[in-house]
């Protein structure tokens, strides 16, 4: 890794797991010897709203938020939830997205203009229901999709596989690091 | 040192450990809740919810006079409530260490107002620290504890959502539990606030902050980063952190301690630097006091009152290029908070929506009743509120007011929380039934202080530590605070019929009434499964 620091904007709706997926990020990076800040909200927006969580890590980390348009990965567990986020996004961002999609409450519809604005920021997409069937469950995406982003971000396995320890109850670690190893081994599928 | 990763409410608690704090107390509220629950997982701690902010704030000069070191934790509308004791807290000081942990809510994340509680430093002249990380946030509470023994005084650190909710790296030192409380020892002159010892104490808290204000020029927190000489900037908190990262190049004043402030670093760092700004989120606090020391400089005028600021608000104000965000042209749905599924909460706020009645409503997970489809919520202002604000209404209307579509004699109703209730609603109640109100208040009871993440509190049989507990008994409370004829009544949430037919029968009772609506809170028990094996940091 260079000089930069590393910016993911890791976001969805309230009970996706994306606390925990930033939780184990974060600590992976520390694990990596890096400076490393995390910030998000929590409180009303745990009920049934947006989340975000932003992660930073590098040399020395000062603010804990991402400036816009200068995350360097952003993961969306939902589809909207990617274009609500987009302005974190600029021209170098790796925007990774599920297939994953959350009516909002109080509207009949899920948006239908969905699809033709998320393929300008050329995403990678992500197939929830083929990824939770391939590990066996779906309360491990959110793991899986760090597994994909894994290659790109560069630690070392025992970094990550200490952070997902640190952060899971112990009996379900199997499950979560065979997520992690599903998730990094369809990035390389991905660009062979 | 061993390395974590904590959030700045970790943080704090970690710090308070190493301080060797043996006594911490708060009330729940966002963003300062986990501050107390980290606390409470360590050993030798111990730990309470109040029943409010003021009493916790009670306790705790109670136990540092006794010379407990003792953290009190509150969000920053709780210190409202706790103003009235530590105005005098200021007068009386301290024997152990006593530090306030006060977190603001700049932009509101889940808070009814942005007050800027700098003030109440400045108002109740006690120092204020304010870290701008985790780290800090374990360093700055460990000082605080050495400056309030040191002063004779308690110190507010405050604190700020961005701090208390986002996590960074903190370094373990080794803490200091050999700390044992000295016991309270009488000096009726320095505790007793008659008019005759305050008069006294008033000239020794000018002494004092006198003192304060030519130590802290040489504190190791107020900090010249001297740079590019062209334009210096004074901040602190998190908003140090935005502008390392705006502005590299500028010479920053890193305030520590926000009072008092050090006038001759300030004096300094103005000589040095061509241009002084001072970049703060909220009220102008900083920018007014240091322009009645005499110097000119900008800050308001380029960043707005509302709201946080962050890396890319301060690049604009400098004129610091921006990186480009992709476009998004479509407009998303919001999502905006709404009651869980399955909430006990859900049938009453339909039923008064049906009736059309004017409901007062309080701080809570049910504050949510004022969304559609129930829209069955007319007034939030504060905890305890609504037992306050429905009087108002009754005896501005005259006691009846004109009949409500549901065709019941009293139009309107006030809602409220069990932890809410228990907070300051009860005193409200004995005002009702004093004053000879008619008014129905509804207590609505899901076991636990929701909102905040499920604390207990008086009416859920539990303390902090999960150990049994009294529970306040309704029907009890209700008859000793002078409500009559049985218009005490206790219905199941998920029985409609029961909770509409109650809410009838006692409007038209013509007597003050209490109507509590049972119903266990749906995400509580998962929540308590989670959380058994919460181990200390």
């Amino acid at each position: 890794m260079n000089e930069k620091n590393y910016n993911i904007l890791i976001v969805g709706v309230g009970g996706q797991g994306i606390i925990l997926a930033s939780d184990i990020l974060t600590a992976a990076a520390l694990f990596s010897g890096l400076d490393a800040k995390k910030s998000e909200i929590h409180g009303m927006s745990q009920r049934g709203g947006s989340v975000f969580s932003h992660i930073r890590f590098g040399k020395k980390i000062h603010s804990p938020v991402i400036s816009r348009g200068e995350a360097d990965i952003l993961l969306s567990l939902e589809q909207m939830e990617t274009l609500r986020w987009i302005n974190y996004a600029g021209e170098k961002t790796l925007v990774v997205c599920t297939t994953t999609r959350i009516k909002p409450p109080n509207v009949e519809e899920y948006p239908g203009d969905i699809d033709g604005e998320l393929k300008k920021c050329r995403p990678f997409i992500i197939d929830t229901d083929k990824t939770a069937e391939a590990i066996g469950n779906k309360k491990f995406v959110n793991v899986a999709l760090l597994g994909f982003v894994s290659a790109r971000i560069g630690f070392n396995d025992d970094s990550w596989k200490k952070a997902i320890q640190e952060n899971v109850p112990s009996g379900s670690f199997d499950d979560n690091w065979n997520a992690f190893l599903y998730g990094k081994k369809s990035f390389k599928e991905v660009h062979q | 040192m061993e390395k974590r990763l904590l959030s700045g409410n970790e943080a704090i608690a970690r710090g308070a450990f190493e301080a060797g704090v043996t006594v911490g107390t708060g009330y729940p509220g966002t963003p300062s809740t986990e501050i107390l629950e980290n606390l409470t997982t360590y050993e030798g701690v111990y730990t309470e919810w109040s029943v409010n902010e003021k009493v916790a704030l009670e306790v705790g000069i109670g136990a540092a006079l006794a010379g407990a070191r003792t953290l009190v934790t509150m969000k920053h509308v709780g210190l409202n409530v706790a103003a009235d004791p530590l105005f005098t807290s200021s007068y009386i000081g301290v024997k152990g260490g006593l530090v306030i942990a006060n977190a603001d809510d700049p932009n509101m994340h889940s808070s009814q107002n942005e007050q800027d509680n700098r003030h109440y430093a400045y108002a109740a002249k006690v120092p204020m620290l304010e870290p701008a990380d985790s780290e800090e946030a374990r360093q700055f509470t460990k000082l605080a504890f050495e400056m309030s023994e040191a002063y004779d005084t308690p110190v507010i650190l405050r604190s700020t959502t961005r701090i208390s909710h986002a996590k960074g790296v903190v370094l373990l030192e080794n803490p200091d539990r050999s700390r044992k409380a000295s016991g309270f020892e009488r000096n009726i002159k320095k505790y007793v606030m008659i008019p005759g010892h305050a008069r006294l104490r008033h000239i020794e808290v000018e002494k004092r902050m006198e003192r304060l204000g030519k130590d802290v020029n040489a504190s190791p927190v107020n900090v010249i980063e001297m740079n590019d000489p062209a334009v210096g900037i004074i901040t602190s908190g998190i908003c140090y952190t935005y502008v390392k990262e705006a502005l590299p190049e500028a010479s920053v004043l890193k305030l520590g301690i926000v009072n008092p402030l050090p006038e001759e670093l300030i004096r300094r760092f103005f000589s040095s630097c061509k241009k002084v700004c001072i970049v703060e989120e909220l009220d102008p606090y900083l920018e007014l006091r240091v322009k009645a020391m005499g110097f000119k400089v900008e800050g308001k005028s380029l960043f707005s009152s509302v709201g946080e600021l962050d890396p890319d608000a301060i690049r604009k104000a400098f004129g610091v290029k921006t990186t480009p965000a992709l476009p998004s042209s479509v407009q998303l749905p919001p999502r905006p908070p709404s009651l869980c599924p399955g909430c006990p909460h859900r049938t009453v706020f339909k039923i008064l929506n049906q009736m059309g009645l004017i409901v007062t409503g309080d701080i809570g997970c049910y504050t949510l009743g004022v969304m559609p489809p129930f829209s069955a919520m007319d007034t939030c202002v504060e905890m305890g509120g609504s037992i306050g604000l429905l009087q108002g209404i009754e005896v501005a209307m005259d006691g009846s007011g004109s009949k409500s579509a549901a065709g019941v004699k009293m139009t309107a109703v006030g809602v409220i929380g069990d932890s809410t209730f228990a907070h300051s609603g009860i005193s409200g109640l004995i005002n009702a039934a004093y004053n000879g109100r008619k008014s129905l208040f509804i207590v609505l009871d899901n076991g636990t202080t929701a909102m905040t993440g499920m604390q207990p509190n008086p009416f859920s049989g539990e303390r902090i530590n999960g150990q049994e507990a009294f529970s306040l008994d309704y029907e009890k409370l209700g008859e000793a605070c002078g409500i009559k004829n049985g218009n005490v009544r206790i219905v199941d949430a998920y029985k409609p019929k029961d909770v509409e037919e109650s809410i009838r029968a006692l409007l038209d009772s013509g007597s003050l009434a209490l109507l509590v609506i049972k119903g266990p809170c749906v995400i509580y028990k998962r929540k308590k499964m989670k959380n058994k094996d919460k181990k200390p940091v």
